[in-house]
């Protein structure tokens, strides 16, 4: 290379290097083990109890597990077919199948329909989760709340339609007047969306449109799991801008929203859910007239909303906090008026800080939605602990059915969290 | 030279502010400030840290509340009339010292969302708008990419085009240089200069003194909220007749 510029000039190179190939990657799973598992002493030591503490209970449970009845139509007839060998007794879900799902009161020739709204939600909340998607499928995301109530309590079309047409009224109204002045705007769109909906119900009423079209079902003869979704779905996509709004209220400069909102939040947060759910069970009566269609379906949604609203204020608070002052002013120098700085360069920063706090959030109140059994709603624990586990057939599956409710949850669960942190990695555009 | 500065100064005002007090709480910021700039004029502002640099040009485009006195910028007053604020706001650029990009935005559309909700631009001449003002400052490359992978001069300069395609007739620069390592610098002048060569009304605090030679028409010196002594950059470098500017000058020129 360079023997003959060697002696009189102490190093100068020439040409350049070729490139060359990355070293090879350490590959292989033996040497991946002696890497990761068995580097020193203490290392391998740790690999070994912990191999042994894993045996321990896959030897306990998976004998349990693989030698699970089926087919057997109750707890007797597992033991008759286990014959005192130790063994799940898993009839009791498919035996009671439809039973944790839909509770116990729904009619099964109906079970399409909850099944085909939760396919459909699917369809609703792609466009929202995945913002990639074209923004037209966000009008079937605006229809869906109306044709999932419609599908899972029946009745006449006309009350769904007629919500629907007060709230594109509202938003009309909201529309024309909040360039004016957003409070106007506010409060005349949910005036307008009131009338509608008051000169509506008194139409249904009138012509007796109210005869049902489909079936009618009660509140109270929701249940399962799908009580679960349904409150947790609900819950959570009213909490979150409710929640943005409360975070927003609670800085205001305008001391009256700000004192309600800082009231509010901190009341919801000092009282435990469960007393609330209580209230809602007993004391909301009261401030409904009986029969006035605040069921208590709606009551319960009102308190977990209301309980997570105020989590979601905080978490979003702390986002809110984060920016830096410079990003308000950069936002007020350009011309951006209050309601354009926070929706394009405020709220989507501060919501991306808070996202694992939103969705811990969101986490948690999809399995406290279980609370409910304590106010005799028949939610898939309601359902576990009551009709199946007081039935003579099933008393005493304790573990079968626990597992599979907390199955249940932890596929939901571990889904949102996974798509957190998608929506994470996608938002990241700081360093990249 | 310093003719050639006259010439593009017209005997419009751009900005007059008379007897404008503002008060932190107690604490009295700004004191009696008066001060007249015409259109076209290029007037640097210095003064030690603390001296109220700062508030006075974000009082004029209402960033701070001013709590006594009249501001009136190209006609309008300043009022809390939120209308006439807005109005100002849109018409007067400012740079801050950490340019205050907004980082969730690509670097195209932080120049064209003003534009676009502010001005109701369609948004494809606004991206026009946008991509004229980023070859200006000499960065329509990099018009794709989010300002978190930019350098900080690049930073500026894109802060920069970003007001300007809110089409101001004022530029308000609030030591836009400072944050900036010294190898940065310079890019972020010469695109300042070529702006006041254009004839923008410019009010820059910058402690850049070679800049301010150059492009000033005037240099004001502030001190303890007030304005302390302002003359034509020769004179006032030169000839400075306050103690304090003297001894302000002897620091800042001295290292
Ligand atoms: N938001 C504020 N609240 C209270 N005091 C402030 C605030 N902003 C600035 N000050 C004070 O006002 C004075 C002037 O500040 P500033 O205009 O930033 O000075 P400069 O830009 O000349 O360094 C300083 O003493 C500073 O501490
Ligand atoms: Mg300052």
């Amino acid at each position: 290379m360079s023997d003959t510029h060697a002696e009189s000039v102490a190093f100068v190179r020439e040409t350049a290097l070729p490139p060359t190939a990355p070293p090879m990657a350490a590959s292989g799973p033996v040497l991946w083990a002696r890497t990761n598992l068995f580097a020193t002493w203490p290392n391998a030591i740790l690999s070994i109890a912990a191999a042994y503490v894993i045996y321990l209970i896959l030897a306990a449970t998976l004998p349990w597990m693989l030698n699970g009845v089926w087919t057997a139509d109750s707890l007797r007839g597992c033991r008759e077919v286990l014959d005192g060998t130790s063994g799940a007794c898993f009839s009791v879900l498919t035996e009671r199948w439809n039973q944790l799902l839909f509770g116990f009161n729904y009619p099964s020739e109906l079970y399409w329909r909850p099944t085909l709204a939760f396919v459909l939600l699917f369809v609703a909340a792609a466009p929202v989760l995945f913002f990639d998607l074209p923004r037209k499928l966000l009008i079937f995301t605006g229809l869906y709340p109306f044709l999932a109530y419609w599908l899972i309590w029946g009745g006449t079309i006309f009350i769904p339609l007629v919500a629907l047409i007060g709230v594109i009224v509202g938003y009309a109204v909201y529309d024309r007047l909040v360039k004016r002045n957003f409070a106007l705007g506010f409060f005349s769109g949910i005036a307008a969306a009131a009338v509608v909906w008051w000169i509506g119900g008194a139409l249904i009423e009138q012509f007796a449109f109210g005869a049902p079209m489909m079936e009618e079902i009660a509140s109270r003869n929701l249940g399962g799991f799908m009580l679960n979704m349904m409150l947790g779905v609900t819950c959570v996509s009213l909490s979150l801008p409710i929640g943005v709004a409360l975070a927003l209220g609670r800085q205001s400069s305008l001391p009256v929203v700000k004192m309600i909102c800082v009231v509010f939040i901190e009341f919801i947060r000092g009282v435990p859910l469960i007393t609330l759910l209580f209230v809602a069970n007993v004391m909301l009566a009261y401030f409904f007239p009986p029969g006035s269609g605040v069921d208590l379906f709606l009551r319960v949604v009102i308190m977990i909303t209301m309980f997570s609203a105020a989590y979601i204020a905080e978490v979003i608070r702390g986002g809110l906090a984060a920016l830096p002052k410079g990003q308000y002013e950069a936002a007020d120098s350009l011309g951006l008026d209050y309601a354009q700085s926070m929706r394009l360069i405020i709220l989507p920063q501060a919501l991306k800080i808070s996202i694992p706090g939103i969705v811990n959030i969101a986490v948690g109140l999809f399995k406290d939605t279980t609370l409910v059994s304590v106010i005799s709603l028949f939610d898939i624990v309601g359902m576990i602990r009551g009709p199946i586990l007081a039935s003579t057939d099933w008393a005493g599956v304790y573990w079968e059915l626990f597992m599979f409710a907390g199955g249940m949850f932890f596929i939901v669960c571990y889904g949102i969290s996974q798509y957190s942190q998608w929506l994470e990695r996608r938002l990241a555009t700081d360093h990249r | 030279m310093a003719e050639a500065k006259q010439m593009q100064v017209s005997d419009e005002v751009a900005i007059s502010i008379q007897k404008m007090n503002k008060w932190y709480g107690t604490f009295h910021v700004l004191r009696d400030i008066d001060l007249t700039v015409h259109r076209g004029e290029r007037i640097v502002i210095c003064g030690p840290s603390g001296s109220g640099k700062s508030t006075l040009i974000r009082c004029i485009n209402a960033l701070e509340e001013h709590q006594k006195g009249r501001i009136e910028v190209d006609g309008t007053v300043l009022s809390s009339d939120l209308k006439n604020i807005d109005k100002i706001r849109s018409e007067v650029g400012m740079c801050f010292q950490h340019f205050n990009l907004f980082p969730h935005l690509t670097i195209l559309e932080n120049c064209t969302l003003a534009p676009i909700w502010v001005r109701k631009t369609p948004k494809k001449e606004a991206e026009e708008i946008a991509m004229h003002f980023l070859e200006k400052v000499k960065i329509p490359d990099q018009a794709l990419k989010y300002p978190g992978q930019l350098s900080g001069g690049q930073q500026q300069r894109v802060a920069i085009a970003r007001s300007l395609c809110m089409r101001p007739r004022i530029m308000l620069f609030d030591e836009p240089t400072s944050a900036l390592d010294p190898e940065m610098i310079k890019e972020v002048l010469d695109t300042m200069i070529e702006l006041a060569e254009e004839g923008m009304t410019m009010i820059c605090v910058t402690h850049e003194m070679g800049f301010a030679r150059q492009v000033a028409n005037r240099v004001i010196f502030m001190d303890e909220g007030q304005i302390v002594e302002q003359n034509e950059p020769e004179a006032f470098f030169n000839h400075p007749q306050s103690p304090r500017t003297q001894l302000f000058l002897s620091q800042i020129l001295g290292h």
